[in-house]
């Protein structure tokens, strides 16, 4: 760095919080998932009798419980009420005084794929009277509605819980969502927009509309005699992925204010990149070109070999195109580092939650880096030849993590790239 | 990739709207005070207290949509497809000529693929889960014209969707412009938004903010003591933005102005004390282009049509400028409010004021609100040098964003 230049400012996670299948809470999750048990069981949120796919990763969520109050439970779509809960938890967890910092320096980057679905799906239900009018009767909507037609509306809850008068944004992009608002947020920061960002995403896609759409391309499991093996990545015998649900929203912070506060660091955002595949809206390419340049890019913004990433959280989603993506995505970008590498699918136990998964992963990380252990893959017995690297099965792994690689791949031909530190690993100033 | 940090240059226009198709014919509309708000047309609107909106009418997805895709994907996105198109060409830009990683799109959407979605609720609840098609996982969601457009024109770098309601097209170019500074090239951005089917329409009622005044032409005037609510509509535009760098290197013909300065800011919380954020996000804007209020020469508003809106807004604009201190005007009451495609329409159309000089009327205000201290141009146009351009733009549930544009 040269003399006289200010430091480059960094984002730093200090606060997580997590709703996700298995568990509401933080150490709920991250024992959920250390413990590697699974989450998937037969759908309860709807009747899937007539359905291809009838299993989902679903989250035992009490609103009450969760401190929600009668006027935002009411007023909320589930997937707003699991970012909220998520926003409180990881600004508690923070330890951050609000009072302490100027609205307008705090910033939210919320992520979502398809937003207030089951809230516009139900209201439908009542407008349209079970489908029968095309012409919906209006007078039947909720006060609320139209928070459900605009997927902002999870953004606006999560400022309102923080008191975020900064730069509010909801990014939609499929599955990648959660990665990318992540790292949205971590712009924001960097560029000095603000100092504080709450990031995350949320989605609550276990609904009729949701599931008969996957069914429609054969994209989730089939899967239905055996529902807490159904999400199986990286096994020959995968066969789909299992829809979940939930949210992870993390407090990111200006590095040195965060450090001058005496704040517990979990990790640093040292790199992060998204490229396109434009290619197909749902089908890939196998030889993972653009996810390994993503990787490449990330890597290269982070300052870091490919031998410096001690943990990879694989997108992992258990469709046969996906698994075979991203290995070799992974041996492109990696060489053969890829085979010393232990990588992991947490989607094997809570699922696919759509945009939200990506946050949760990345919350994953920060974990992993903090305790020094990494999440297995659940229900891996029997590999894929064509998956032929380290997939932590079952069990999970203490290990040595400094430096974790996470990645995203969605519809749309997105593909998401972020690379964490343990604070102090990553000396050196972006490229 | 370098990255470059002078101001990037939109150097195409593509326009989907309910004042025309194609840019000439829209500016055409804008100048000779021309409402694209007719009858809803795409369904009978008699049961409902809002009967009017701007559609763009005469458009053909057949003619302008790659056959294949009209299938797959809603009518905001076949917006968006032409639009797209008629972007580059407007630029004669060839994608294929530029690196494939420094191009990206980055689009807004305040409600994604409604008419779509409708469609096929109907089908999984009139009959059975698979009479779902295969195209909803596709057409729905908020990424489908991102990835569509990504898809169409090769664009695989680093590519986004914003939703901020009425304000995200704000944020999906200033996300351009910030892309341009870590190394991109040329990026497709704006958007578009098509929310006229019943569903999407009882949900817009639902809010209490839609104009039910039975007269179109008088059923749409901000800062009007008149005023009552807005009136929909769908379309949009998208830009070709590229960095100062990329435009001179590839020769482009035309650059309609730079983007000088972004910025956005979120209202209080309900029940809170503190001053909305209208006023600093302009301010920010304008410092972050280097700028003083005196530099600006005209203000496109957001002028959302609901007096307690259009108070605080003109407030926030008095504040900042001086009360009539500055040529402030209202074009989308020609095309209704276009949500996720509305701000970057008025991007469009604040970057042909500065080319031509001159500031399209606000049709139809002819006497201001108690309180509204606005030079507002109303009228006819008004012929002036113009310099530099702000658009503001805010979105339900607290979103403000602003952007200065320089010839």
């Amino acid at each position: 760095m040269n003399a006289g230049q200010p430091a480059r400012r960094r984002a730093v996670i200090t606060g997580i919080g997590v709703v996700a299948p298995g568990g509401v809470g933080r150490e709920a999750f991250w024992r959920q998932l250390t413990e590697g048990r699974t989450a998937t069981r037969r759908v309860t949120l709807f009747d899937p009798a007539n359905f291809r796919s009838q299993v989902a990763a679903e989250v035992d969520f009490d609103p009450v419980a969760a401190g929600l109050a009668a006027r935002e439970i009411r007023r909320m779509d589930r997937a707003a009420q699991f970012a909220v809960v998520c926003a409180r938890e990881a600004l508690a967890d923070s330890g951050l005084d609000l009072a302490a910092v100027e609205p307008e320096r705090i910033a939210v980057g919320l992520g979502s794929a398809v937003g207030c679905t089951m809230g516009l799906e139900e209201e439908y239900v009542v407008l349209s009277d079970q489908g029968k009018d095309w012409l919906v009767d209006h007078t039947y909507g909720v006060p609320h509605l139209y928070g459900y037609m605009v997927p902002s509306t999870l953004a606006v809850e999560v400022a309102w819980a923080a008191g975020a008068e900064g730069p509010v944004s909801l990014i939609s992009t499929g599955c990648t969502s959660g990665i990318d608002a992540v790292a949205h947020a971590v712009q924001l920061i960097e560029e000095g927009s603000a100092d504080v960002a709450l990031a995350g995403a949320t989605d609550a896609p276990i609904s009729p509309i949701s599931a008969a759409c996957f069914d429609a391309i054969r994209a989730t499991t089939a899967s239905n005699d055996d529902p807490e093996h159904a999400s199986r990545p990286f096994d020959r015998d995968r066969a789909g992925f299992v829809l979940g649900e939930g949210s992870a929203v993390m407090v990111l912070e200006e590095k040195s204010a965060a450090e001058a506060r005496g704040a517990h660091i979990y990790g640093e955002i040292v790199g992060s990149a998204g490229r396109s595949n434009a290619h197909h809206m749902t089908g890939l390419k196998a030889d993972g070109r653009e996810m390994a340049e993503a990787i490449r890019v990330a890597l290269d913004q982070a300052g870091l070999d490919p031998t410096a990433v001690s943990y990879i959280n694989a997108h992992g989603s258990g469709t046969k195109q996906n698994d075979r993506h991203e290995t070799a995505a992974f041996k492109r970008s990696l060489g053969s580092h890829a085979y010393d590498i232990p990588v992991s699918s947490i989607k094997s136990m809570i699922g696919h939650s759509l945009g939200a998964i990506g946050s949760i992963e990345v919350a994953a990380c920060a974990l992993a880096l903090d305790r020094q252990v990494v999440p297995p893959t659940a229900n891996l017995h029997n590999p894929d030849p064509q998956c032929d690297l380290d997939y932590v099965p079952l069990v999970a792994r203490e290990h040595r993590t400094d430096v974790v690689l996470t990645v995203g791949s969605g519809f749309g031909g997105f593909q998401s790239a972020m690379v964490l530190a343990r604070p102090g690993v990553v000396a050196h100033g972006r490229s | 990739m370098p990255t470059d940090d002078s101001p990037p240059v939109i150097t195409g226009i593509g326009v989907t709207a309910p004042t025309g198709i194609g840019v000439e014919a829209h500016w055409a509309a804008v100048l000779a005070g021309k409402s694209g708000i007719e009858r809803i047309s795409r369904f009978d609107p008699t049961p409902y207290p809002v009967r009017f909106a701007g559609e763009v009418s005469g458009f053909s997805a057949e003619e302008l949509v790659p056959s294949r895709l009209i299938q797959q994907t809603d009518h905001w996105t076949h917006l968006a497809l032409a639009a797209s198109e008629a972007a580059l060409a407007d630029a004669e830009a060839d994608p294929s000529a530029l690196p494939e990683y420094e191009m990206a799109v980055v689009t807004s959407t305040s409600s994604g693929g409604t008419t779509f979605g409708q469609h096929e609720m109907e089908a999984l609840y009139q009959h059975e889960p698979e009479w779902v098609g295969a195209y909803q996982s596709i057409a729905w969601f908020y990424a489908a014209t991102t990835g569509q457009l990504s898809i169409k024109h090769k664009m695989r770098g680093p590519c986004g969707v914003l939703c901020g309601e009425q304000a995200g097209g704000l944020d999906a170019i200033g996300q351009a412009r910030r892309l341009t500074r870590r190394g991109a090239r040329l990026v497709l951005t704006g958007g578009t938004d098509a929310s006229l089917c019943p569903y999407g329409l009882a949900a817009q009622l639902s809010t209490g903010k839609l104009s039910t005044v039975p007269d179109p032409a008088r059923a749409y005037l901000p800062f009007d003591r008149a005023a009552g609510g807005y009136l929909p509509g769908e379309g949009g535009a998208i830009l070709v933005l590229e960095s100062a760098a990329s435009a001179a290197e590839r020769g482009a013909g035309r650059r309609y102005g730079s983007v000088l300065g972004y910025a956005a800011g979120f209202d209080p919380a309900p029940g809170s004390d503190r001053p909305p954020a209208l006023r600093r996000t302009v301010l920010r804007a304008l410092a972050e282009a280097g700028l003083t209020p005196d530099d600006i020469d005209v203000v496109f508003a957001d002028g959302s049509g609901l007096p307690a809106e259009d108070l605080a807004e003109a407030r926030a604009i008095s504040a900042v400028f001086g009360p009539r201190g500055v040529p402030v005007t209202v074009p989308k009451v020609l095309t209704g409010r276009l949500y996720g495609g509305g701000a970057p329409l008025d991007v469009a159309t604040a970057l042909l004021a500065l080319r031509d000089g001159v500031v399209p009327h606000t049709v139809g205000v002819d006497s201001l609100a108690p309180g509204c201290e606005l030079d507002l141009v109303t009228e006819e146009p008004r012929t002036a040098p113009l310099r530099h351009a702000l658009v503001l733009a805010r979105g339900h549930g607290g979103f403000n964003s602003a952007l200065v544009l320089g010839r």
